[in-house]
């Protein structure tokens, strides 16, 4: 017994690497996490915060010719602040890509709830043909709407042979509403997924409690599913709201000159204009201002379902 | 009190003043027949239990009460009322669910208010209320607490709060007691029946667990396949039951076969295979001499010794085999003419040393009307 015993420290040291790293593994719950997490966490390292880094180092130099003047100044920011274009831009993008968020939403919302609570079978067929239009590229997505919206389009012609109008409507394309009917349109599925997760999972004996309690349909939303379901509506309006700020493909090919976004300005700077400099600015300040916005939002949306609830 | 109203139900007389009367209901679920021509009459104030397995059509019973289902055919009368195409949102009729369904967004002050909101009634009125209701499941300081933060047994007494604040004239549950461990079942059965002698409300309660119904009950309804076999008070089903499906589902039975030997005023002498002649007074109302009949007798009115003697009520077996439960044992005894081991559960009253030996002679012996003969056959 005690012989046994004696040896046992230099064997750990004699322990091949592999186990001594399992055992530490095993040992500490952050250190396997930090594991489970490292390729994301190098790719998230590499990918986002090297380039938003650049980006950042990039705003305060100056664009010389073709060269940069690495000189550190705030000369970008002072100018984009001084432009009335930019912040105009800016505002305007914030405002059409909310429109379309709300739109997204609204809209989406009695799609989820359908298949969440409608649905009994094949649920994943439902889910997969929500999918559906994203097996195309956004491009012709885009394009297609074109067809639709256009003078010549679907809903102009349609209208005329019905004698409803006369001369086509002209607001359909090359406008905001264009492009926020896009956008609601190619970002559904993005509402619609995390919705419905948050629908599914409400159980259904909650709602036969709140009728049971005297709520008829209506009121048994408002209190019950409605609540439940804000996780998903929240999470749905800023996988929307996020990337919708930025497009530029959207505006470019539907906008027209009053549908332009701050993208589309941005692209310019690092194209046509070739101000490198001042596109990662106005980059920039489109992450500080989406940040404020969906900062904001969530603790709005934290004080009202404490308000509801 | 009580007594009177539970006779006055059990009188055909005034039957159709019950309650709440369920006439010759149906329901199919496609082709499944789930509840198959059920009328079952509950008096007012009475705690009625609906007792069967899984599957037997107790929750779907229950689920037509509370307008959650919708009979095939039939008609639910609660309080005079026909039910029929009344929604569940306007019958008066509130259910504690089997899951108890506290809204997870709500704290327990809210849950228990939220059906209150129709009433229009002002904040200090409602917080009286509420504070009452609090008071009276005995969980006053919890009203700030997510659903979240409670155990099994606060959830239920919240269920059971949040239904008892609208008063409604009947009170459905389906269940309440199941999850929970066994000794806060004990608690929560004796709190409950306590509570509804406070307030006074018609219960009924769905259970698989004959011991539940028993204990709580003033009336069970024992349901098998989508039929109700027998509607009768917890004494009544357990010692007279109408039929052997009845007979085994409550408790342990031990059948014999026999046939109709002699009617004497009250009685009947059977006479059966294998444990002799058995007089008893606990009949179905039409017997006739020479009828082939089931007698069966409970296990703890069996009496088990070693030192034999002769005569009547007496029958000499074989221990087979004996399972010690701390408070009584079950004996297993075989008996010459009888297929299957007779039970026989004895309370030890002295202290057991473990040494029941199998295969040893015992006799087993039994007292006149401690048998009942069933109904059919």
């Amino acid at each position: 017994m005690r012989g046994q015993d004696i040896p046992m420290p230099n064997q750990t040291a004699l322990l091949p690497n592999t186990v001594r790293f399992r055992t530490l593994l095993q040992r500490s719950e952050t250190t396997r996490g930090f594991a489970l997490l490292s390729p994301t966490l190098l790719i998230m390292t590499v990918g986002i915060l090297i380039p938003i880094g650049i980006l950042v180092a990039m705003s305060f130099w100056t664009q010389v010719g073709f060269d940069f003047d690495t000189t550190l100044t705030t000369k970008n920011y002072q100018l984009a602040m001084d432009r009335p274009i930019y912040g105009a831009l800016l505002r305007r993008s914030l405002w059409m890509s909310g429109m379309a968020t709300i739109a997204t939403v609204i809209l989406s919302y009695p799609m989820a709830y359908f298949v969440a609570f409608h649905i009994h079978r094949n649920k994943m067929m439902w889910i997969v043909l929500i999918t559906l239009p994203f097996w195309t590229s956004y491009l012709l997505r885009v394009f297609a709407w074109k067809v639709v919206l256009g003078y010549q389009g679907v809903i102009n012609s349609a209208l005329m042979a019905l004698g409803l109008i006369d001369a086509p409507l002209e607001f359909l394309l090359y406008s905001q509403s264009a492009v926020v009917i896009t956008l609601a349109h190619a970002w559904a599925a993005f509402a619609i997924l995390p919705m419905y997760v948050s629908l599914e999972k409400i159980d259904k004996s909650l709602l036969e409690a709140a009728t049971d309690l005297g709520d008829g349909p209506v009121a048994r939303f408002l209190r019950i599913t409605l609540p439940l379901s804000l996780p998903g509506v929240i999470s749905a309006c800023l996988l929307i709201f996020i990337p919708t700020t930025g497009d530029y493909i959207t505006p470019t090919l539907l906008g027209g000159p009053d549908g332009a976004m701050i993208g589309n300005l941005i692209q310019k700077q690092f194209g046509a204009v070739n101000n490198w400099p001042m596109g990662a600015t106005l980059s920039i300040i489109l992450i500080l201002s989406i940040g404020a916005i969906s900062l904001s939002f969530m603790a709005f949306a934290n004080f009202v379902r404490k308000r509801i609830s | 009190m009580r007594k009177q109203l539970i006779q006055k139900v059990n009188d055909p007389m005034t039957k159709t003043d019950a309650f709440i009367s369920i006439r010759n209901v149906n329901k199919f679920f496609g082709k499944f027949q789930a509840i198959n021509d059920v009328s079952i009459d509950i008096g007012h104030g009475e705690f009625f239990s609906l007792l069967g397995s899984s599957g037997c059509g107790k929750t779907t019973l229950l689920r037509m009460l509370a307008g959650f289902e919708n009979p095939t055919s039939g008609e639910i009368y609660i309080d005079g009322q026909p039910m029929s195409g009344v929604p569940p949102h306007h019958r008066p009729v509130n259910m504690v669910f089997q899951s108890y369904a506290i809204f997870p967004h709500l704290n327990v002050r809210d849950n228990i208010a939220y059906g209150l909101r129709k009433q229009k009634l002002s904040r200090s009125k409602r917080n009286a209320m509420v504070d009452e209701m609090l008071d009276l499941i005995k969980l006053p300081d919890y009203g700030d607490r997510k659903a979240n933060q409670l155990s099994g047994g606060q959830r239920q007494r919240i269920a059971l709060a949040r239904s008892l604040i609208l008063r409604p004239k009947v009170l459905l549950l389906d269940e309440p007691l199941g999850a929970l461990d066994k000794q806060l079942r004990e608690q929560m059965q004796l709190e409950l029946r306590a509570l509804q002698k406070t307030v006074g409300i018609t219960f009924v309660f769905v259970t698989h667990d004959q011991e539940e119904a028993l204990t709580l009950s003033d009336r069970i309804a024992v349901m098998s396949n989508g039929r109700d076999l027998q509607v009768d008070t917890p004494t009544r089903l357990y010692e007279s039951p109408m039929d052997r499906e009845v007979a085994s589902f409550i408790g342990t039975m031990n059948f014999f076969d026999g046939t109709v030997k002699a009617l004497t005023d009250g009685g009947a002498e059977i006479e059966t295979a294998g444990i002799g002649d058995v007089y008893t007074t606990n009949i179905p109302p039409s017997l006739t001499p020479g009828q082939s009949v089931s007698v069966a007798i409970r296990p703890e009115k069996l009496t088990l010794s070693s030192d034999g003697h002769g005569g009547s009520n007496t029958v000499k077996g074989r221990l087979d085999n004996a399972a010690y439960l701390g408070e009584r044992s079950h004996y297993y005894v075989s008996v010459d003419g009888v297929p299957q081991p007779v039970a026989v559960s004895a309370q030890n009253r002295q202290r057991a040393n473990g040494n029941a030996e199998s295969q040893r002679p015992v006799w087993l012996s039994w007292d006149d009307n401690a048998f009942v003969v069933l109904g059919n056959g």
